[in-house]
């Protein structure tokens, strides 16, 4: 858990350094850790080539002539490729607004047999909820993604919806939010909780999420932090797949 | 649960259908740090349970004097009658809805929230819109309950009647009908997608549960729920779920639940009434009835009356429940979301709820009904359409 880890260094050296707005959404982010370990990805550490692919929806992405860059794909690439010197990181994102989770289970299959990442970080449940897909079909689209993923070795994380407080009374995402978390329990594949921790940042007001504004400082921050969060977590569940071969040992 | 004397209204019943409403209300706020005490976050079932249950219960009680003091076309007519009203208060409140949110859409915009914004698109086709919201096809977040509530007192009448002359047949085809659903998936289409969040032909099985209780069930009941085997699995079937819903709460601790029960236990549907819930709310029944008797003088006390006065308001209380709870939130965004303002909401919210709880028992009282009794028909119509004993 690293963001916990970065609270006790913080405390210990009572720290000038911590306070830096970069490192507080890491902290503020709760305890946010794998699960569940990543064997595949451990492997491709291991090979020096870590390829992982993105799919997703509208909030996968920013606006703008420079969202790719600030989008947090592109900082998670940035920031594995810092946590693993030495390992060719690549991220490919496939992100098409309003697609809903069955519409990606479809094209699943042909992306991963393209690109052969390692590991595939799978956003949805905001579409479903919009397009009041069933949660039970939007559940059973999750289930066989996680087939496909299985079958073309590739590990998965699903990432759930984003924490949007003026909409929240009006979208609710609750059983979609249930579907993915049960899901990843049940098939012990490590849910990015996209939601709860930017929840956990509006509530110690890191981030002001309630802001009518056109300006993308805060969105560009907000990418940041999630994608050196779930770095950190692809991290982790891959020397989680290290520790577990020394205890089978 | 035994049946009360003809006449009696058993306080129980508006005491915790009142608390029900409140919990709903908590849970309708998002974002609302009290809502952590309400019963959902303690196990599998939560406030709709009890609200269908002893609307069940209720209606059959109600209605089934009715039906057998005037007759099945007179109960029927009632029946539908109330139907309708809820069909109203329904469509009220989708106004208010559509109010909120065409405000928000106009106003708010942030980059970061360009997915969002996608609820925003049927604003764009009100014709079909709204068309769909009159067939109670298209439901907005959180209103889903009455919808469900007017199909169940639309399907009532033939329901009642059997429940009065045979109450396990009417019992029986209650648990067939859930028993097919689930076997076949029957659920009633929604826009634009999907189904019914409440499913009413799963959700059906505790309303008529409710009836058969109201209508002389519990007193079979009454040994069974008496028995200390009974009280001892359902408090360890309590114990169970909270543990369970704890380790969705607390990271790490899901790794202490067995694969094989994850398989078995997962998903806990709700749209369709899961098993689990249903034995939930049983247990928590059982609970609750060896707890609170009926004759428990402190029924009668000033403490409790704020919740069996919003009991026996629940329509109206209901409606206002939703709409407070869109306004608190409104309220939260606008102003402050601080935990205070969370707090105060919600507490301000239920003051407001018990007070407009007693105003309409004080408009029946100065209109010459007493609380929670129906208006007994004109004389006239009773000869005419009444042909039941």
């Amino acid at each position: 858990m690293r963001p916990l880890a970065v609270a006790l260094i913080c405390a210990l050296i009572g720290g000038a350094a911590c306070a830096k707005d970069a490192e507080e959404c890491l902290t503020a982010a709760g305890a946010v850790g794998a699960d569940f370990a990543m064997p595949h990805v451990a492997a491709a550490i291991a090979r020096k080539r870590l390829d992982v692919v993105v799919i997703g929806s509208a909030s996968s992405e920013l606006a703008g002539a420079s969202g790719a860059n600030i989008a947090y794909p592109t900082r998670l690439e940035a920031a594995l490729g810092k946590m693993l010197p030495g390992v060719a990181v690549k991220v490919t994102t496939y992100a098409r607004p309003r697609e809903t989770a069955e519409e990606m289970e479809t094209k699943l299959s042909r992306i991963v047999a393209d690109a052969k990442p390692a590991l595939v970080v799978w956003q949805t449940g905001t579409a479903d909820a919009i397009r009041g897909i069933d949660p039970d079909d939007f559940r059973l689209a999750l289930d066989d993604g996680i087939d496909a993923l299985q079958a073309a070795g590739a590990d998965t994380v699903l990432m759930n919806m984003q924490y949007s407080p003026r909409t929240e009374a009006m979208l609710a995402v609750g059983a979609y939010a249930d579907a993915m978390r049960m899901l990843a329990l049940q098939r012990e594949v490590v849910l990015f909780d996209r939601f709860g921790i930017m929840k956990a940042w509006n509530d110690a007001g890191v981030f002001d999420l309630y802001a009518a504004t056109r300006k993308t400082d805060v969105a560009e921050q907000v990418h940041d932090c999630l994608g050196r969060l779930l770095a950190g977590v692809v991290v982790e569940a891959a020397k989680l797949t290290n520790a577990d071969k020394k205890a089978i040992r | 649960m035994p049946i009360p004397a003809p006449g009696e209204r058993d306080l129980r019943l508006d005491l915790f259908r009142g608390i029900a409403l409140w919990l709903i209300f908590l849970d309708h706020i998002p974002s609302n740090i009290v809502n952590w005490i309400t019963i959902r976050n303690y196990g599998f079932s939560d406030a709709t349970e009890i609200f269908v249950f002893i609307s069940g219960y209720t209606a059959a009680f109600v209605y089934g004097r009715a039906m057998r003091e005037h007759g099945v076309v007179v109960a029927s007519a009632r029946i539908l009658k109330r139907a309708w009203q809820v069909y109203v208060a329904h469509v009220f409140l989708f106004a208010i809805y559509m109010a909120e949110i065409s405000y928000v859409a106009a106003s708010f915009e942030n980059p970061l929230y360009g997915e969002e914004m996608g609820i925003f698109d049927f604003l764009r086709q009100p014709d079909i819109t709204l068309v769909q919201a009159l067939l109670l096809k298209f439901k907005p977040a959180n209103m889903d309950v009455l919808p469900l509530y007017i199909v169940l007192l639309a399907g009532f009448p033939p329901m009642l009647w059997i429940l009065i002359r045979a109450p396990a047949v009417g019992l029986g085809a209650s648990l067939l009908l859930y028993l097919l659903t689930w076997n076949f998936g029957w659920n009633l289409p929604a826009y634009p997608n999907g189904y019914w969040v409440f499913n009413p032909f799963a959700w059906q099985l505790l309303f008529v549960f409710g009836a058969w209780c109201g209508l002389g069930g519990a007193k079979r009941l009454a040994p069974l729920i008496r028995s200390p085997v009974t009280l001892a699995v359902a408090i360890l079937y309590l114990l169970f779920a909270g543990a369970i819903v704890m380790t969705w709460y607390i990271p790490g601790l899901d790794h202490f639940v067995p694969k094989w029960l994850e398989d078995w236990m997962y998903p806990i549907d709700k749209t369709n009434l899961d098993v689990l819930r249903v034995a939930h709310f049983m247990a928590l029944a059982v609970l609750i009835v060896r707890l609170v008797p009926q004759q428990w003088p402190f029924l009668r006390s000033r403490w409790l009356r704020p919740a069996i006065l919003c009991g026996q308001h629940s329509l109206e209380i209901f409606c206002l429940g939703v709409f407070l709870s869109f306004a608190g939130h409104f309220a939260m965004v606008e102003i402050n979301e601080g935990v205070a303002m969370q707090v105060g909401v919600s507490l301000l919210g239920i003051i407001v709820m018990v007070a407009t709880a007693a105003l309409i028992s004080w408009y029946k009282r100065i209109e010459g009904r007493s609380p929670g009794s129906r208006p007994g028909p004109p004389g006239a119509a009773a000869t005419l359409l009444g042909g039941g004993a």
